[in-house]
C-alpha cells in the first residue's frame, strides 16, 4: 500500500514538471512546424519570462493575474523580436545558419541577461506570491502549487487548441507548417503567421517560465538550456510540427525523469533523456503521433 | 612517397613556419604563456578540423564534437598515467590510439543516428555530448583514477611545442589527401545532394559513416594532445559550450576549407586570449556578449563563413 | 595573398604587444577567480575582498601592488591559461585564488612548478595542495579541506544531536559537495549511525520531489545538504513542503545571508559547519563586514571573507620578509600561526592546508546564532 502511495506521489511530482515541459514545447513544435527550425533560443524565452515575473513580482508588488497577463506580453514581444531581427533575414539561408544563428540568440540572451547592469548571474530567489499549501488526498499529497500548475497549463492548451483549430489563424498556421509555398499562393500572409507562431509559442513559454518560477522558486540566466533541450525533445517524442504530441512528450519526459530519480539514481536522469531520445529518433522518428515521411 | 612529394609546397612552408616560430620562443620572445596558447591553438585547429570534416565537407551537424574531443582526451590520460609514460615516442602510439577511440565511438553512434536528417541529427549528437559528459562527470565510479567531477589530476606532460606541430601537420596533410581523393568527391556530392548523390550511385551512408569516423579521429587525437598539455581534465570541460567552440571555428574559418580552419582557429584563439589580456577585468564579462553577437552578424553578412570558395 | 599579410601582422603585432611588461619597482599580485560563468557571484565577492584588502593594505604597506585580476570562468583550461599568463607574461609574485577546486588543481601545478606562491580560500579539494603523493610546497590554502568538514557535520549529529539515522543529499558535480558527503558518510557509520540514504542530484537540477520522497521513505532524523546556499534553500524548501520534519545540517556553503532570505521558514532550525560565526563579538570580522557592506551594498559571503584573509595573509607576509621573492614568501607562509583572520584563527600544517577551528551555527529566523566550537 506504501508502494503505490510513493508510485501515485511520484505521478504527481512527474506531472507537475511534465506540463512546464509541456508548455515549452509546445513553442518548439510551432516554430519547428512552420519553420523548420530548431530555436535554440526558445529556452531562453522560458528563462526570460521567469525574470520578468520576478522583476513584476518583487519590483512592483502586481497582482499574480496581472504578473501572468504581462510576462506573457514581454515574452511574446521578445519572441516577436528575435524572429524579425534574427531569424526573418535568414529566411532563404541554408538551414544550418539558421540554427547558428539560434544558437547566437540563445548564448546572447544568457550573457547579456547576466551582467550585473541588466540582471544578474546569481541564483535569485523567486517571490512566491502565496503561501505552499498542502492537501492530502487518499495515498499522496497535492500542494496548492501544483494545482496550480494543472490548472494554468489546462487553460493555456485549451486556449492553444481553440487558437489553432477554430480560427482562421490557427487554421493558416497549420497550412504553413504543411507547405508555406502553396499557403502563400492561397494568399496566406507567411510573414504575419510566422510571426504569429512565434508569439504565441514564446507567450506560452513565458508562462511556462512563471509556473516554473512559483514551482521551484529559484532562477538564473542559464536556467533555460537544460529545460530547454529537454522540451525539444518531448517535442521530438511527441511528433515535431504536433501540437498534441509536444503535450504528450511534455508529461512523458517530466514523468521518465521522476520515476528514474525515484527508482534508480537522480544521475541517471538526463541520461535516461537521452536514451529515449535515441530510441525514438531510431525507431519513430517521426515521434509518436508523427506521420508525415522524413525527407532525406 | 608521393604522399610527400605531392605536398611538397605545403610541407616546406610548415619547415619555414616551425622555425620562425621555434626561434621565437626559444630566444624567450614571448612568454611561456603565449607558447601555451600556441600550442592550445594548433590542438584547436586540430579538432576543428575534424569537424570540419564532418560538417563542412560532408554536411552533417554535430554539436556534439567535444564529446569525442573528450574521450580522445581521457583515454590518452588514462593510459599515459596508468602505463606511467615518460618518452615522447612511447606517447605517439598512445595518440593514435586514443584517436581511434574516439573514432570508434563516432563510428558506432554513427551508424543508428547518420540516417538522420540535418536538425535531428544536431539533437542526437547534442544528446550523444551531454550523454558522454554526464558518463565522465561519474567516471569515478569506473576507475578513481578518472576522477568523475573531481577532475582527472597528474597527468604526464607530454605535449611539446614540436610533437604537437607535427601531428597536426601530418594529420593535416591526410586530410587534405582526403578531401582531394575520390573520397572527398563524394562528401562534397552528399553535402550538396545527398538525394542525388545517392542516385548517381554514391553510397552516401558508408561515405557519412566514413567522414564521421575520421572527423571524430582527429578530435580524439586533438583531445588526447590537449590531456597531456594541460595535466588535468574536468567533464565540464568537454560540454556543448565547447562543442559550440569548434562549430564557430568551423563556420567563421569557412566550411569546406582546411586553410580557413587553420586561420580560423588562430584567430579564436588568439581573440579570446587576446581579449583577455586588452580587457580590463570589469568589462572581460563582456566578451560573452560581443562573440554571439558576432556570431548572428556573422551568419547573416556571410552565411558560408569568412574563407570560402565562393559557391553559387 | 594579401589577407595571409594582413593576418600574419595583425598576429604579430598582438603577440610583440603582449611581450611588454612594466619596468617600475612594483610587487604584483594576481587575483585568478571567476567573474564570468556558473559561480560568477563568489567570484565577484572573492574580488570584491581582494580589492578591500589591497585599499587597507595601500594606507600602510611597503609596497606599491598591482593587482592582476584574471577571469577563470570557473574553467580549469581558463584557470590554466590565466595562470600561465599571470606567471610567465605579468610576471606576478604571488596568487591568491582560485576559486573552486576543478580551476585551482591545474592551477596549482602551475603555480608550483614555476615557483610562485599561491593562496586558495576556498578550494577545498585535498589534492590542491597534496597529490600523487606528493605536498605542493607554493600552494596554500585558508580554509579547511572536505574531509574536516564532513566528518564535523557527522560527528556534530551523532554526539550533539544524538541522531541514528541520517540522510545525505549531494551535487554529484560539484567536488565540494560531493567530499563533504563522503566524509559524513563514513564518519556518521564509524559513529555508530545508519546512513539510509545517499542520493545525489546534478547541478542543474531544481526539481527535487522525486529525491525527496524517495527519501522520506525512509524516515532520516537528518538529512546533510552539503551544498551551496542556492542549491540547499531550494532543496530546504522542498522539503519542507513534502512534509518532511528531519533536522537539516550542512557545510560552510550555506554561510550567506540569501540563504535565510530564499529559504524562509524551510531552513530555521538546521544548522552547519562554518568557518567563523557573524554573532560572537570579533571587531577584525566586524570591521570588514562593515567596510564591505558600504562599499558593494550586501554582506559578504564566506568566500569573499576567505578571500579577504588570504589576500591580507599574503600581503602581512609580505612586508614581513627581508626580500620580496618568491620563496622567501613561500617560506614565511609555512611558519604563519595564528593569524587573526576575519574567518577565524589560521595556521598552516604541513601540506599548506589551514588548521581552524570549526564553529557550528545554527539558522534562526534573524540570522545565524552560535552554537559551539570544534577545535582541530
Amino acid at each position: 500500500m506504501e508502494l503505490l502511495g510513493y508510485i501515485l506521489q511520484q505521478c504527481i511530482n512527474g506531472l507537475q514538471l511534465g506540463a512546464v515541459y509541456a508548455l515549452i514545447a509546445l513553442g518548439y513544435t510551432m516554430v519547428y512546424g512552420v519553420l523548420r527550425l530548431i530555436n535554440f533560443a526558445h529556452g531562453d524565452i522560458f528563462m526570460l519570462g521567469a525574470f520578468i515575473a520576478y522583476y513584476l513580482i518583487s519590483r512592483f508588488s502586481l497582482p499574480i493575474y496581472v504578473v501572468f497577463a504581462l510576462t506573457m506580453l514581454c515574452t511574446a514581444l521578445a519572441g516577436y523580436i528575435i524572429e524579425k531581427v534574427a531569424y526573418k533575414p535568414l529566411r532563404n539561408a541554408p538551414r544550418i545558419s539558421l540554427l547558428i544563428t539560434a544558437v547566437g540568440v540563445s548564448l546572447f540572451l544568457e550573457y547579456f541577461l547576466s551582467l550585473k547592469s541588466v540582471f544578474t548571474p546569481n541564483y535569485i530567489a523567486f517571490p512566491r506570491p502565496f503561501e505552499v499549501e498542502a492537501f492530502d488526498v487518499f495515498l499522496f499529497t497535492v500542494t496548492n502549487v501544483q494545482l496550480i500548475i494543472f490548472a494554468i497549463t489546462g487553460t493555456s492548451l485549451g486556449l492553444l487548441y481553440l487558437l489553432v483549430y477554430k480560427t482562421k489563424k490557427g487554421t493558416a498556421m497549420r497550412a504553413v507548417s504543411y507547405d508555406q509555398e502553396i499557403a502563400s499562393l492561397m494568399g496566406i500572409n507567411i510573414d504575419a503567421t510566422i510571426s504569429l507562431t512565434f508569439i504565441v509559442g514564446a507567450a506560452l513559454a513565458g508562462v511556462g517560465g512563471i509556473l516554473y518560477g512559483i514551482a521551484y522558486p529559484q532562477i538564473n540566466v542559464f536556467m533555460g538550456i537544460m529545460p530547454g533541450i529537454k522540451s525539444f525533445i518531448a517535442a521530438v517524442l511527441g511528433g515535431i510540427g504536433i501540437i498534441h504530441g509536444a503535450v504528450l512528450g511534455g508529461f512523458i519526459i517530466g514523468m521518465s525523469e521522476v520515476f528514474v530519480s525515484a527508482f534508480l539514481s537522480s544521475t541517471f536522469r538526463d541520461g535516461v533523456i537521452f536514451v529515449i531520445l535515441f530510441l525514438v529518433l531510431l525507431l519513430k522518428p517521426t515521434g509518436i503521433f508523427g506521420k508525415r515521411i522524413d525527407k532525406v | 612517397m608521393k604522399f610527400f612529394w605531392e605536398a611538397r609546397k605545403v610541407i616546406l612552408l610548415s619547415a619555414l613556419v616551425y622555425l620562425v616560430v621555434k626561434s621565437v620562443f626559444y630566444f624567450g620572445f614571448v612568454s611561456q604563456y603565449i607558447e601555451q596558447i600556441t600550442l592550445y591553438a594548433l590542438i584547436v585547429i586540430l579538432t576543428s578540423l575534424g569537424l570540419n570534416v564532418i560538417y563542412g565537407y560532408t554536411g552533417q551537424f554535430s554539436l556534439g564534437h567535444a564529446a569525442f574531443y573528450g574521450i580522445g582526451a581521457y583515454v590518452s590520460a588514462y593510459l599515459t598515467k596508468v602505463f606511467g609514460i615518460e618518452n615522447v615516442f612511447a606517447y605517439i602510439p598512445v595518440l593514435f590510439v586514443s584517436g581511434a577511440a574516439a573514432g570508434l565511438a563516432g563510428y558506432l553512434i554513427g551508424i543508428p543516428i547518420l540516417r538522420l536528417r540535418d536538425d535531428f541529427l544536431a539533437i542526437a549528437t547534442l544528446g550523444f555530448g551531454t550523454f558522454v559528459r554526464v558518463i565522465l562527470d561519474n567516471s569515478d565510479k569506473l576507475s578513481e583514477v578518472l576522477g568523475g567531477s573531481r577532475g582527472f589530476v597528474g597527468i604526464p606532460r607530454l605535449t611539446t611545442f614540436e610533437l604537437a606541430f607535427m601531428v597536426a601537420i601530418f594529420l593535416i596533410l591526410v586530410t587534405r589527401n582526403l578531401i582531394f581523393s575520390r573520397y572527398g568527391l563524394f562528401w562534397r556530392c552528399i553535402k550538396s545532394d545527398e538525394l542525388a548523390s545517392a542516385s548517381i550511385g554514391i553510397n552516401t551512408f558508408s561515405m557519412k559513416l566514413m567522414a564521421f569516423t575520421y572527423g571524430c579521429f582527429l578530435a580524439g587525437v586533438g583531445g588526447a594532445l590537449y590531456a597531456n598539455l594541460y595535466t588535468f581534465l574536468h567533464p565540464s570541460n568537454f560540454d556543448i559550450l565547447k562543442s559550440i567552440d569548434f562549430l564557430i571555428i568551423v563556420i567563421v574559418g569557412g566550411m569546406g576549407s582546411i586553410t580557413g580552419t587553420i586561420y580560423a582557429g588562430l584567430i579564436w584563439v588568439g581573440f579570446i586570449e587576446g581579449l583577455r589580456i586588452v580587457l580590463p577585468a570589469e568589462i572581460v564579462d563582456l566578451r560573452w556578449v560581443f562573440i554571439p553577437l558576432l556570431l548572428i552578424g556573422l551568419m547573416m553578412w556571410k552565411p558560408y563563413g569568412l574563407i570560402t570558395k565562393s559557391r553559387r | 595573398m594579401k589577407k595571409t599579410l594582413c593576418i600574419c601582422l595583425v598576429l604579430l603585432i598582438s603577440l610583440f604587444c603582449t611581450g611588454f611588461s612594466f619596468a617600475k619597482d612594483v610587487v604584483k599580485i594576481g587575483l585568478i577567480t571567476p567573474l564570468t560563468g556558473d559561480v560568477k557571484t563568489f567570484g565577484e565577492s572573492t574580488k570584491n575582498a581582494f580589492n578591500i584588502a589591497l585599499e587597507e593594505y595601500a594606507k600602510t604597506g611597503k609596497y606599491k601592488i598591482v593587482p592582476i585580476i584574471a577571469d577563470d570562468r570557473n574553467d580549469p583550461t581558463e584557470g590554466a591559461n590565466a595562470a600561465l599568463k599571470l606567471i610567465s607574461q605579468d610576471k606576478v609574485l604571488a596568487i591568491v585564488g582560485p576559486l573552486t577546486s576543478k580551476v585551482a588543481i591545474p592551477v596549482s601545478e602551475i603555480a608550483n612548478s614555476n615557483k610562485t606562491p599561491m593562496i586558495s580560500g576556498t578550494a577545498t579539494s585535498p589534492k590542491v595542495t597534496f597529490s600523487d603523493g606528493k605536498r605542493k610546497p607554493y600552494v596554500f590554502r585558508a580554509c579547511y579541506i572536505d574531509p574536516f568538514q564532513g566528518t564535523i557535520g557527522a560527528n556534530f549529529a551523532i554526539k550533539q544531536l544524538k541522531v541514528k539515522t541520517a540522510a545525505v543529499l549531494y551535487d554529484v558535480g560539484n567536488d565540494y559537495s560531493k567530499g563533504l558527503a563522503e566524509y559524513f558518510k563514513a564518519t556518521f557509520a564509524k559513529g555508530g549511525g545508519n546512513v539510509v540514504a545517499y542520493e545525489s542530484y546534478q547541478k542543474d537540477d531544481v526539481d527535487f520531489s522525486a529525491l525527496i520522497t524517495k527519501v522520506g521513505m525512509k524516515k532520516p532524523e537528518v538529512i546533510y545538504v552539503p551544498d551551496y546556499y542556492n542549491k540547499v534553500a531550494l532543496i530546504a524548501k522542498q522539503i519542507r513542503e513534502k512534509g518532511l520534519k528531519s533536522a537539516l545540517i550542512g557545510g560552510d556553503g550555506w554561510d550567506s545571508p540569501e540563504l535565510i532570505k530564499i529559504a524562509g521558514n524551510s531552513i530555521v532550525g538546521g544548522s552547519f559547519t562554518n568557518h567563523y560565526s557573524p554573532d560572537r563579538k570579533d571587531p577584525i570580522a566586524d570591521a570588514f563586514i562593515k567596510k564591505y557592506k558600504e562599499k558593494f551594498g550586501n554582506v559578504p559571503d564566506a568566500l569573499g571573507a576567505l578571500g579577504y584573509d588570504s589576500t591580507v595573509m599574503l600581503l602581512k607576509v609580505l612586508d614581513n620578509v627581508k626580500r620580496p621573492t618568491q620563496e622567501e614568501i613561500m617560506k614565511a607562509l609555512t611558519t604563519v600561526k595564528n593569524f587573526k583572520g576575519v574567518t577565524g584563527r589560521i595556521s598552516f600544517d604541513k601540506n599548506g592546508d589551514a588548521i581552524k577551528s570549526a564553529v557550528i551555527l545554527k539558522v534562526e529566523k534573524d540570522g545565524f546564532k552560535y552554537l559551539t566550537t570544534i577545535n582541530p
